[in-house]
């Protein structure tokens, strides 16, 4: 109550003395998607590489592959506002609270920071009654994105880190799409922002410090214990970090937002979170269920030490319709998770 | 005053009903754009009318909208082709309660075909949903496919070619299937982990198995019981089993007509059960190991009786079927039970009528334990005798305008 307060106080000063510099916390707040991202003014530039005041950059130890998009992400909070700390799960996040995500190829790896093309920016809000998700697709000029409901695919070439050219036929998600990933107990939620997978360094432009620390410094979060007592998720591609950890933290960010028991692919009965202890809900010894020509003509989802025995490999290795999970989000083959995966289902004691 | 709320109430529904507005959508260009923001468009009372003609899709669809209608020109005027899907888990996912479709065809999804997720009173009418290249194994999992849904109802619905079954009812509760017709499908109809479900005047036929009702461990739905299949036709299901190896129906031998597997409360009456190659109804446990102690493998209290049983049997294609017909020097009797009347921390009796004998009782000791079979034919199998009474599931109730849509 005191937070939507605290909402509606910052609205009113907006009102009093608009800025038309700031944020536009009506639009992000209106019950229609503003017809352009623009309109939001998230960024201070039409390409939206500069972030406007209120926005915080982030990264997670451990994200979703996307045919290997890179991706930029912004917190934006209201003026006044903060999160909340939570151990576990998604952080609580103020009403007006925004989830910015722009999703990028620079045409050669090699060379990240030039000729960087913006696909789409996903925008999670946080209205009055609850998250709601949209995306804006940026034109071929990059001087503008707009939105984008009915989902769309977009041609995509770049030149991987091994010189190779690469082409993906990239797929920007419906709205319902959109849902389906970012959902718990049938309500649109964040996947990303929890403690444990912000719990890491940024290359802030101050210098390099942990998410948890600055964000509790700067005033965007609130009763955050020091990053030693908070929960960590691994980072998967570290390789200094133990194989399993890796693992289950890929497995947590690319599977677990629908194989979970309060997630779409509940009726599965595989659930990919890094809290499941379980071996059958692991997949380990697990019949598919209704995995049809997904099942690759292997018996459990895991198979210990045999990693093509087991669906999960199977399955991460397809790009096919049908076949291939996660079943949104991406139409190439992660071919560094894969191995990661196939390491640890290797390295499991065969039963 | 009671006629003044009515009238009230009368006009406040008209009033709504003014406002919901129909949706037309033609087929052609940016068929997948334009039919995927309909649905996003649609306001609760809204029909989405999809025009005659072909509509070819390129990505999944799906309805997140309660009360909506998605309504056709018809099963064979409107089609929704998914031969050029190049992405999501089925054609059609459905995610939101009230919704009806109907009156449209599916063709070649690379997944499932329509799929209803957590849906409540969830409506399938007069669907057609079918992979054109015929019986294959890189065909879809499931036709028609809600899971954890409540109040289903699965009502002149045709499905072809599913690599799994065809109508599959999974997790689901207070479920009727009726009028519908599976055929060339690994299973036709499949009703697994749910509870109460009424399969009545379908036919199944032409797939490797007629009608199924399971139980699986594992999941988050378990414990399935009350159904009741009757009227139904359930004949000549001689495919050869197309389905991906791992699937449980993989397992189906080829001629099943009706199997029940590790369920509770099935009553399978007034059918026509003719012409299955293996066996008429065949009762089984789940046979695989598990890690799971709140799950029971046996199929129990299920009662057959009243069917009309033509020739099955004759050519049994499940493990020893063919030495067993050698021993009896005759068909598979048309009933066949694997005879397992105990397991290790189930408690439960088994309790079984078959009454449209002969039966073939395995007298097996434990689940998929054929090599200690003890084959016994019996003109009826009632364990134990005299049964207590074992009283029909109550006929399936779903809300009204929901069952009206079936009337």
């Amino acid at each position: 109550m005191k937070r939507l307060a605290a909402v509606l106080a910052a609205i009113a000063c907006l009102g009093a003395a608009p800025d038309p510099q700031a944020v536009a916390l009506d639009a992000l707040l209106a019950e229609a998607p503003a017809p352009k991202l623009a309109d939001y003014r998230l960024f201070r530039d039409e390409a939206g590489r500069t972030p406007n005041g209120g926005l915080t950059p982030y990264a997670l130890n451990t994200p979703l592959f996307t045919d290997y998009a890179e991706k930029f992400r912004f917190l934006y909070l209201p003026p006044g506002t903060k999160a909340k700390y939570r151990a576990d799960g998604v952080l609580d996040f103020p009403v007006g609270a925004t989830l910015v995500k722009t999703f990028a190829y620079p045409a050669d790896f090699r060379r990240p920071s030039e000729n960087v093309r913006y696909l789409e920016t996903r925008l999670l809000i946080r209205k009055r009654d609850g998250w709601v998700a949209q995306t804006y697709v940026w034109n071929a000029a990059q001087t503008e994105a707009v939105l984008k409901r009915a989902g769309a695919r977009l041609d995509v070439s770049f030149v991987d880190s091994r010189g190779q050219t690469r082409h993906v036929d990239y797929a920007v998600p419906n709205q319902n799409q959109c849902k389906e990933c970012h959902q718990l107990d049938k309500a649109v939620t964040p996947i990303g922002p929890k403690a444990r997978n912000l719990n890491g360094d940024f290359a802030y432009e101050t210098g390099r410090e942990n998410q948890l620390a600055h964000w509790s410094r700067t005033g965007v979060l609130s009763g955050a214990p020091k990053p030693a007592a908070a929960p960590r998720t691994a980072r998967w591609d570290d390789p200094a970090e133990p194989v399993e950890a890796r693992a289950r933290a890929y497995l947590d960010a690319n599977c677990a937002h629908c194989h979970g028991p309060r997630a779409i692919a509940s009726n599965s009965g595989l659930f990919l979170g890094v809290e499941e202890q379980r071996p059958p809900q692991l997949g380990v010894g697990k019949g598919p269920v209704a995995a049809g020509r997904g099942s690759g003509n292997l018996k459990v989802g895991i198979e210990p030490g045999r990693p093509d025995a087991s669906i999960l490999v199977y399955r991460m290795a397809s790009n096919e319709p049908g076949v291939m999970m996660p079943e949104l989000g991406r139409t190439l083959t992660h071919d560094e998770g894969l191995a990661l995966v196939r390491d640890w289902i290797a390295g499991m004691k065969p039963q | 005053m009671i006629r003044f709320t009515t009238a009230l109430l009368a006009a406040t529904a008209l009033a709504g009903a003014a406002h919901a507005k129909t949706i037309a959508v033609a087929p052609g260009p940016d068929a997948q754009e334009r039919i995927q923001t309909a649905l996003l468009d649609a306001k609760p009372g809204d029909v989405v009318a999809l025009g005659a003609g072909r509509f070819e899709l390129t990505d999944g669809l799906s309805l997140d909208v309660d009360n909506v209608t998605v309504k056709g020109a018809g099963p064979e005027a409107t089609v929704l082709s998914f031969k050029g899907q190049k992405g999501a888990g089925e054609g059609l996912l459905i995610t939101s309660d009230k919704v009806t479709v109907r009156d449209f065809g599916v063709e070649d999804t690379k997944g499932d075909g329509v799929k209803s997720k957590g849906a409540d009173q969830i409506s399938f009418i007069n669907l057609r949903v079918e992979w054109t290249g015929g019986p294959k194994e890189t065909n879809g999992a499931y036709g028609v496919y809600p899971v954890a849904s409540t109040n289903v109802l699965v009502d002149r619905v045709v499905v072809r070619g599913a690599s799994d079954a065809g109508i599959y009812v999974g997790q689901s509760r207070n479920i009727i299937v009726k009028r519908s017709r599976a055929e060339f499908n690994v299973a036709g109809i499949e009703i697994e982990n749910s509870m109460n479900a009424d399969v009545f005047d379908n036919v199944a036929t032409r797939n490797t198995g007629g009608i199924l009702v399971f139980d699986l461990p594992n999941l988050p739905q378990m414990g399935g019981h009350s159904t009741r299949l009757f009227r139904n036709k359930v004949v000549q299901n001689d495919t050869p089993n197309f389905a991906p190896k791992g699937n449980i129906v993989a397992n189906v031998p080829m001629g099943t007509g009706v199997m029940i597997m590790a369920n509770r409360n099935v009553h399978v009456f007034e059918n026509d059960i003719d012409g299955n190659a293996s066996s008429g109804v065949i009762l089984v446990s789940y046979t695989q190991s598990f890690d799971d102690k709140s799950y029971n493998p046996l199929p129990r209290d299920v009662v057959v009786r009243n069917n009309r049983i033509g020739k099955n049997g004759f050519d049994p294609k499940f493990a020893g079927g063919g030495l067993i017909k050698m021993m009896l020097k005759s068909d598979i009797p048309p009933i066949v039970w694997d005879g397992v009347t105990s397991f290790p921390g189930t408690t439960e009796p088994v309790r079984v009528r078959l009454l449209d004998g002969p039966v073939l009782n395995l007298r097996l000791p434990g689940p998929g334990q054929v090599e200690k079979a003890n084959p016994a034919v019996t003109a009826t199998t009632v364990i134990p005798d005299p049964t207590p009474e074992m009283a029909e599931p109550k006929p399936v109730v779903l809300p009204k305008a929901q069952a009206d849509l079936g009337a």
